[in-house]
């Protein structure tokens, strides 16, 4: 029988941050798994961690009607990581740099920033029921 | 999160350990400080020795916590940050706003 070339954990969460952790301990169990080392393992940890966040902040807006969707996808060189929230989407471009002089003192704003530098690739999916947000990480990537 | 606070003369050292996270983690720091400012408190240090974990909200609550000391006329400065946390910081450009010292002593001297 012909084996399937990807394992995926499907999380289908209500709208509530006391599933941050939940998320964190999946996340960090798959990339255990996949034989990230620990460097890598925390700051994908954190990347999905954050994409959660602004998932159910922003994208949902705390509405506990809503959900997000976390789904992990495990190739052999590879992790994705999709975040899919009921919220009405937003354009990355229009985000601003936290890291611009102006920026630097705002409480806020740095969640997608983290994910950016932490992961390999990172897109975006504007969709009629939502926004969905990917990110991915090599197992060979420096 | 727990925090701890000793004096060490005229500066108030806040040993802060376990995750500054988004939620009451990052709302129980915030509040310590504003008591501190006050109480008239103008040197303060936050000892992150043993902060395991912060996220981008633990991140822009220091800088909120950094910001409302400033604008008292207080400093507030950053001791021991774990490897894992300096990263974060020099990532996020946020090690050219605050000042941070790898030891105790060299923190206490730097309000002289």
């Amino acid at each position: 029988m012909k084996m399937a070339a990807t394992n995926a954990i499907h999380m289908d969460l209500l709208t509530d941050l006391r599933y941050l952790d939940l998320v964190d301990q999946v996340s960090h169990s798959v990339t255990k798994v996949m034989g990230f080392d620990e460097d890598r393992i925390y700051w994908i940890g954190m990347s999905v961690r954050e994409g959660v966040i602004n998932a159910m902040l922003h994208g949902n807006q705390m509405d506990i009607g809503k959900r997000v969707v976390v789904r992990f996808e495990m190739a052999p060189s590879s992790l994705a990581v999709s975040i899919h929230d009921q919220g009405r989407g937003f354009d990355p471009a229009c985000v601003p740099n936290p890291v611009a002089p102006e920026n630097l003192l705002k409480p806020c704003g740095r969640g997608l920033f983290c994910i950016k530098s932490f992961m390999d690739d990172v897109s975006f999916n504007r969709q009629p029921d939502g926004m969905e947000i990917r990110l991915l990480k090599r197992l060979a990537s420096e | 999160m727990k925090i701890s606070t000793r004096n060490v003369g005229d500066v108030k050292i806040l040993d802060v350990s376990g995750k500054i996270t988004l939620g009451e983690d990052t709302a129980e720091l915030r509040n310590e400080v504003k008591t501190l400012l006050k109480n008239g408190q103008k040197k303060i240090v936050l000892n992150l020795a043993d902060v395991n974990y912060i996220d981008s909200s633990g991140l822009g609550e220091l800088v909120s916590c950094h910001v409302t000391a400033d604008s008292q006329g207080a400093k507030l400065k950053l001791l021991n940050l774990t490897k894992k946390l300096r990263e974060l910081m020099a990532i996020t450009k946020l090690l050219t706003v605050f000042e941070t010292y790898e030891d105790e002593a060299s923190a206490l001297a730097s309000f002289k």
